[in-house]
């Protein structure tokens, strides 16, 4: 299952996520995503360290799919985390 | 009401400069996450699911315009331009940045404002009767007891690491809008068989995973032995409250577990200790505080009931607003006016910087400059003249402000739920809107009547379903939102647990649940019968054939 790192700023507190360069981004789009569990231990150990070094707050990974406008996590609170209140998870919410 | 002295003053100035070397030493990290939460929590900054949120208090209930104003320049500045009303009378703003919270207390601190004691274990802000000082059935104004329980409990070095967070709620009236009976104490005034003014003591009540509605452990309790009284009942619970389990530690666990008739004993032994030190309240003291709420010199009005009958017979939506949202007055002439934030396009209690700074200029223009907020997340303009509510109910309406539904189906109470909040397990936010949604028809709000509607997100009820005469309460089942739906809730003076319908309903279809649980009520309802009448009178059979089927 593909993977991306997902924080807050402690500055800011507003949620980043890891990217491929190492930097912190608020758009999901630009997330590194991890296609195997040896690519997100690697982003999880870069978001430890910037942990360590009071960038980031309460980094962990989240599971996503990837589709044509980027990842989105599977997880409701992870999908309302990424994409802010008022944004409806997806449909599948919505059916018994 | 209240103003700061010169001791309030400073003490809030320099908690915020306190703060700000703080801040910049987690920034510089010279303090981790895990030293600094603690110190953030004692500042009323939490960090939700998106962003840090700030909770400042708004004691009892009570702002100035020009607090209300302050509000909304730092909504602006510092937030998106809105904040949150919550069910204890405050305000939440959800996206505030860390670095900028020092700035932000000291401008809070200019209009003798502040976080402290809004999280954490402690005395928190004391809550109160939205409708204090001026209702018609008031005994005493509830304000300034509030303030002398502020005075005390405001860093009480005894109290400042309780096993758990402390709510205490006060009402100057025999009838109940501050629903004292679900708060760790609930202080109710009424008259004892002299006539004299005193309290019923209320204790080990609360909502969260495990309701309770409180025990009366004291029928009446003369006004001047309040704060000791008080401290001997948070003196027993700091001793033997829980705190092996922050889960059981709440005082309702301990009132519950040792029985109120024990807790009762504990209580009146330790009291005996301290009821004549120097805990007891001089008059004078007592004077002192009710002279920052002594009643207003109003000019005297004659009743304008024909005038308004006359403009609500000409205009259909002002005499909804006039039978909804306003409330007897105890002098003649007056009225008071609720502003629902319960609208369409919002979540309920959230307001705009915009529409707060509406609400200050109309409290200087018709109400003295003075707001109250209520536990149900909406605004009260305590004094209005009745000839002017049309002209203030028309600026309310241009505003966004002038919804009628004060105490009907879409006066929905919700919490933050999974749109903000990092505890909660399902959105509470959209369920209200669209309950909203399917009950915009104003007469059809008005056909159904008076009920309350409360949601929460998780089980620790800040929405108050508990207490709903329908409650709504989201889980997650496997990775999905359910809303569970209870009857029969109520805070008020009559106040009661609301009893669990069935099986929870999937989010798509807790709308229709909500609408066949009030079309039943409609279909069965005696002639006057609200919604909380009709279910006590026919039970829950007639819903859950309703809801489930009979078979």
């Amino acid at each position: 299952m593909a993977q991306i790192l997902i924080a807050n700023s402690l500055a800011h507190g507003f949620v980043v996520f890891l990217t491929a360069e190492n930097n912190w981004s608020g758009d999901i789009r630009q997330a590194a995503v991890a296609a195997d569990d040896a690519a997100a231990a690697a982003l999880l150990e870069a978001a430890q360290a910037a942990e360590a070094g009071d960038q980031v707050i309460d980094p962990y990974l989240v599971e996503v799919t990837v589709n044509g406008a980027g990842p989105e996590p599977i997880e409701y609170r992870e999908y309302i985390r990424a994409f802010g209140p008022g944004v409806p998870p997806p449909s599948r919410q919505n059916s018994s | 009401m209240y103003q700061y002295d010169e001791f309030d003053s400073r003490l809030v100035k320099e908690r915020a400069e306190q703060f700000r070397r703080q801040v910049q030493r987690r920034l510089n990290g010279e303090l981790t996450e895990d030293q600094f939460k603690p110190l953030r929590l004692m500042n009323g900054l939490y960090l939700q699911l998106h962003a840090y949120m700030l909770r400042v208090n708004v004691p009892y209930g009570v702002l100035s315009s020009r607090q209300m104003r302050k509000l909304a320049d730092i909504a602006r500045r510092y937030d998106r331009g809105y904040g949150h009303f919550t069910t204890r009378q405050n305000i939440q703003y959800n996206w505030i940045q860390l670095e900028q919270v020092p700035d932000l207390l000291n401008e809070l601190a200019d209009v003798e404002m502040h976080a402290i004691q809004s999280s954490g274990n402690c005395i928190r802000n004391v809550t109160s009767d939205q409708y204090a000082g001026v209702a018609a059935d008031e005994i005493e104004d509830p304000r300034i007891w509030c303030e002398i329980i502020r005075q005390w409990s405001t860093l009480h070095p005894e109290f400042s690491y309780l096993p758990r967070k402390f709510k205490i709620a006060v009402t100057g009236s025999p009838n109940d809008r501050a629903a004292v009976q679900v708060h760790d104490i609930g202080l109710r005034m009424h008259r004892n068989a002299a006539g004299e003014p005193g309290f019923e003591v209320i204790v080990g009540g609360g909502q969260g995973r495990t309701p309770h509605i409180g025990k009366t452990i004291r029928e009446w309790l003369e006004p001047e032995h309040l704060l000791s009284y008080l401290e001997a009942i948070l003196r027993v619970y700091n001793l033997d409250g829980r705190r092996d389990n922050m889960f059981k530690a709440r005082i309702k666990i301990l009132v519950h577990q040792i029985g109120t008739d024990k807790f009762r004993q504990l209580v009146e032994a330790e009291w005996a200790a301290i009821r004549d030190s120097e805990l007891q309240l001089p008059q004078a003291e007592i004077d002192r505080i009710a002279a920052h709420f002594a009643p207003r010199d109003y000019p005297q009005r004659n009743d304008a009931g024909d005038l308004l009958a006359e403009q609500a017979s000409q205009n259909a939506a002002f005499g909804a607003w006039l039978k909804a949202n306003v409330a007897e007055h105890k002098t003649p002439g007056y009225a008071i006016a609720n502003i629902s934030l319960k609208s369409l396009t919002a979540p309920p209690g959230d307001i705009t910087a915009e529409q707060m700074d509406v609400a200050a200029d109309l409290a200087d223009e018709y109400s003295y400059g003075e707001i109250r907020v209520n536990h149900r997340q909406n605004l009260v303009l305590p004094d209005v003249a009745q000839e002017q509510l049309f002209e203030l109910w028309e600026k309310l309406a241009a505003n966004g402000l002038g919804t009628a539904n004060i105490g009907h189906v879409s006066d929905i109470i919700a919490c933050p739920g999974l749109d903000y909040c990092s505890l909660a397990n399902a959105r509470s936010i959209p369920i209200a809107q669209e309950i909203n949604a399917r009950f915009q028809e104003m007469d059809r709000v008005h056909e159904i009547g008076k009920v309350s509607i409360n949601v929460s997100g998780c089980m620790n009820a800040c929405g108050h379903h508990h207490v709903g005469n329908i409650g709504i309460l989201g889980v997650d089942k496997k990775g999905k939102e359910f809303y569970q739906f209870t009857l029969g809730g109520s805070s008020g003076r009559d106040a009661a647990l609301g009893e669990r319908t069935g099986r929870g309903f999937p989010a798509a279809e807790a709308v229709d649940a909500v609408e066949n649980i009030l079309n039943t009520y409609v279909e069965l309802r005696a002639a006057d019968e609200d919604f909380l009448e009709t279910y006590r009178r026919v039970g829950m059979q007639p819903f859950q054939e309703a809801l489930y089927g009979t078979a």
